[in-house]
């Protein structure tokens, strides 16, 4: 395996197009922390990316940034909260989950649609992507998209691109939609529910008109690993609801909360963004020693069903819900869950609560046997290899990472 | 005028059959073939261009779209769908050799699921449908386009809708979280459902906004958020556009997200008083409308912010609603701004350019000059807090060259938000309108990857051909692969 580091998008370009004479295949990244996420590539050429990085502009009152994808993510965000915004999807940092030194990269938070705790209430990173350049697998740089916060002209292929890991095109400049930051946070916890009566709650709470930007619950061991006290020594279980905005606004509206699900410790500032934090980061799953660790969207008041039907096959089996139950994060012991990763039995405990999940930490050997992204519909699936090959018709980009063949 | 695809004269030629085949897959009233009849579909809200379709076919069943689709796929019979025929960019026009597949049979409302705060939906459901169907739970859909009362669902999938809440709340794609769709082959394919994300490639983020182009949608599950709690709204004149813009600037940069901001000049604003009088200051070059919503002490909160932040930008008059029946009055000229301006003009065009906001003083500038040099007047309708411009071109159709004058004028007016680093729609669509002026903002390699994209979905290019692209789509020769060898050159990087 070569290594090869454009600089920037006309390199790229050329080096992609050069390629594609003999077939031969990219394994794409810029930090690096994600290549242990989705199936394992085999490639000709590692291609870092991390050169093609920077912010092009930023204009806050039109709530726009252009930046290109080797950016990393700590960069943009200094910057962003400098002029009091944020990514309202609240990208996580997933080294402690996968792995890998490097900070994270925008491009690889757009690759892998990695969204945080404010996704239930503000929409996913694919919400937040409105244009884009990028190189195809025929060594063309395009362009989709716009650089305003209102466009409709032409296919929306920045939903396209963002999830796609890597595999439709290589990222060289994108342009996101920025919000300003709340004011103020609060966090209410409520204590010792069961997982069934949590997902109830949460379910109501997001029904309730107080723009909860934030629902989690914390089982009692999850709740046990917070570095917070009022999380940790609690009195077990912790479902947790956020509230942002001015300050006389949040305070209204956790007294108005307070009336609804009764009283609890309140997390106010630092505090409830550092419980925030390590829900984003799934540390309250990260245990000592090996775990695999999986990814559940299911149809959220189904959530507790689902992390109930694992746990009556694999008693080692430990989770917690964001999302108001719509993510559930589940980890299981390597030895337990079998050669497969526990596939078998979390797909089929899945099969009847909708949705999808993901396989996001084994090992490769683990990684490399199963579907780590869920099967789908033999049409759908048609459907999709044909989108792949009408981006990158000779497979050269990260081959095999979501499925055999793309 | 835009041309359409020149018409097929095998497909013509085999209408009888086509009709008759057309009746065993819909019986009864299902299939409109009389002249009269068809009639009633040859435009949809633009106008100013029309065609009887060859026939009208209404399913009312997944089934049944199904065996059209694949009919017509067989027998190379091109397939234009329609929802409530009220975009605004001719997404709908049919075509003199296509089957005009109307989905206004598919009314039902199939599930409310409040727990999940979605509906299951089929996609002749009304926008405003939607929200009728679950406020009893406190519940309402948030894209609200101007046509709320008659668009569908279906409609607003195809064409990505937004409305006057968009800023705060997204267009269509953020509020649709689930869809089942035909190809044209006549597979049917379900993306998303009631949970969050994609679990491969996000096509549900392409299914919406493609214009009817991709396939037909028969089922949609939307997203449905909490009614907030109250709204107020301000209703602020200013003695010039720039101390108007300034003030939308300044109160998105202080970290305001408005529930709707919307501007009118003065023009819209002397036609929407003299319309429904709502009490708009008839002194104003520009008028702005404000609103916030959520729990009484962020709006009372956030009220009196941006009546400092105007007070500083030099506003002649700034009044708050105290009352819901206020608010809404605040509302009925802006809502009435399109009619109002037809009150004062035969025939208007109304174009959807979005620029960023800060280019908006050169942009009405340029728009003068426009109105001098085509002898036409032009009314400001903005959807201020996201850039979206709504010109109002007035004309007459009934004078020779007028409509050739106005259309000419909104490509000028669109070619000028491109070139400030703005778009050629924001919410309207390109359909036939904007078809000819997408080079304005994508070259050919760009056009060329959309058009990838169709061929994946429609690789015969029967479904609403003649839309969204200046050529018809060429999926063998797009398919082909050029390898560039023999022209690298760089040498100083690896040989592989």
């Amino acid at each position: 395996m070569t290594s090869l580091s454009p600089s920037d998008e006309k390199q790229l370009a050329d080096m992609v197009a050069a390629a594609a004479v003999g077939k031969q295949t990219f394994e794409i990244f810029a930090g690096g922390g994600k290549r242990g996420f989705g199936r394992p590539v085999a490639a000709d050429h590692a291609l870092d990316i991390s050169g093609i990085a920077g912010i092009v502009d930023y204009e806050p009152a039109e709530l726009i940034l252009t930046a290109r994808p080797g950016t990393p993510l700590a960069r943009i965000e200094a910057e962003l909260r400098g002029r009091g915004q944020m990514l309202a999807f609240e990208p996580p940092d997933w080294r402690g989950l996968l792995g890998g030194a490097n900070a994270p990269t925008l491009g690889g938070v757009l690759a892998c649609n990695i969204s945080g705790p404010r996704r239930v209430r503000a929409g996913a990173a694919r919400d937040f992507l409105l244009g884009f350049s990028a190189v195809n697998g025929r060594g063309e740089i395009f362009k989709a998209g716009g650089k305003v916060v209102k466009n409709v002209t032409g296919f929306d292929l920045s939903k396209l691109i963002v999830g796609s890991f890597g595999t439709l095109s290589i990222l060289t400049e994108v342009t996101l939609k920025v919000m300003p930051r709340p004011e103020t946070e609060r966090t209410i916890l409520l204590h010792a529910l069961a997982d069934e009566v949590a997902v109830g709650a949460m379910s109501a709470a997001l029904n309730a008109p107080h723009e909860i930007s934030g629902v989690a619950h914390l089982p009692e061991a999850a709740a046990r690993r917070s570095s917070l006290s009022g999380v940790a020594d609690g009195l077990g279980a912790v479902t947790a609801l956020r509230i942002e905005g001015p300050a006389p606004s949040v305070a209204f509206r956790a007294e108005a909360i307070e009336a609804a699900f009764g009283r609890g410790a309140q997390l106010e500032g630092d505090d409830s963004a550092a419980f925030w934090r390590d829900v984003g980061e799934v540390r309250p799953l990260l245990a000592d020693g090996e775990r695999i660790v999986w990814r559940l969207c299911p149809t959220p008041s189904l959530a507790a069903k689902a992390v109930e039907a694992v746990r009556a096959r694999l008693v080692a089996a430990e989770a917690f819900y964001d999302w108001g139950g719509g993510q559930v994060w589940l980890s299981l012991d390597p030895a337990e869950a079998g050669s497969d990763g526990g596939a078998a039995v979390v797909r089929d405990a899945m099969k009847a609560c909708g949705g999808h999940s993901t396989l996001i930490v084994a090992r490769k050997e683990v990684r490399s046997q199963v579907e780590v992204f869920e099967p789908a519909a033999p049409a759908l699936t048609a459907l999709a290899a044909r989108v792949k090959s009408g981006f990158d018709p000779l497979g050269l980009f990260n081959p095999g990472r979501m499925r055999e063949g793309r | 005028m835009i041309q359409m695809p020149e018409p097929d004269r095998s497909t013509l030629s085999r209408r009888d059959e086509i009709v008759a085949a057309l009746r065993r897959i819909v019986p009864g009233e299902g299939v409109i073939d009389s002249e009269r009849e068809r009639r009633a579909f040859e435009c949809d809200a633009l106008t100013a261009y029309r065609q009887l379709p060859m026939v009208v076919v209404l399913p009312d069943n997944t089934q049944q779209v199904v065996e059209v689709l694949r009919y017509c796929k067989a027998n190379n019979v091109k397939v234009v769908p329609r929802g409530a025929g009220t975009s605004l960019s001719g997404g709908a026009l049919p075509l003199a050799d296509g089957v005009l597949l109307g989905m206004g049979k598919f009314k039902r409302i199939l599930e409310i699921d409040v727990a999940n705060r979605c509906a299951v939906v089929q996609p002749g459901v009304t926008n405003l449908g939607v929200t009728h169907a679950v406020q009893a739970h406190g519940l309402y859909y948030a894209p609200d386009p101007s046509s709320q009362i008659a668009c569908t669902i279906g409609g607003n999938v195809a064409e990505n809708s937004g409305g006057v809440h968009c800023l705060k709340y997204g267009l269509t794609t953020n509020n649709v979280i689930g869809v089942e769709f035909v190809t044209m082959d006549g597979e049917v394919v379900r993306l998303g459902g009631k949970h969050f994300d994609a679990g491969d490639y996000d096509l549900l983020g392409v299914m919406v906004g493609s214009e009817g182009l991709l396939g037909v949608v028969t089922e949609v599950t939307v997203r449905v958020l909490p009614t907030a709690p109250g709204a107020r709204a301000l209703l602020i004149g200013f003695s010039g556009i720039e101390g108007a813009a300034d003030c939308v600037a300044e109160i998105i940069g202080s970290g305001i997200i408005p529930g709707g901001m919307e501007m009118m000049d003065r023009l819209a604003t002397e036609a929407a008083e003299a319309f429904v009088r709502a009490g708009y200051p008839l002194d104003a070059e520009a008028v702005l409308i404000v609103e916030l919503d959520g729990c009484a002490a962020e709006v009372d909160h956030l009220i009196a912010t941006i009546e400092k932040i105007a007070g500083d930008h030099g506003a002649t008059s700034c009044r708050a609603s105290q009352s819901e029946a206020e608010r809404l009055l605040f509302w009925a000229g802006r809502k009435a701004a399109f009619p109002a301006v037809g009150r004062i003009s035969p025939d208007y065009l109304c174009m959807d350019g979005t620029i960023p906001r800060k280019e908006i003083g050169r942009v009405l500038l340029r728009m003068k000059q426009l109105e001098a040099k085509y002898g036409l007047r032009v009314a400001n309708v903005f959807h201020a807090g996201d850039g979206n411009l709504h010109p109002l071109i007035l004309y007459d159709a009934n004078k020779p060259g007028e409509l050739q004058a106005a259309e000419d004028f909104g490509a000028d007016i669109l070619r000028l938000c491109v070139e400030v680093g703005g778009v050629l729609t924001g919410e309207h669509g390109v359909g036939v309108e904007k078809r000819d002026l997408m080079d304005a903002m994508f070259n050919e390699t760009d056009l060329n990857q959309q058009q990838r994209l169709k061929c994946s979905f429609d690789e015969s290019s029967l479904l609403n051909p003649g839309k969204v692209f200046p050529q018809l789509c060429r999926c063998a020769e797009l398919g082909r692969m050029h390898v560039r060898a023999g022209q690298l050159r760089f040498p100083d990087l690896p040989r592989f």
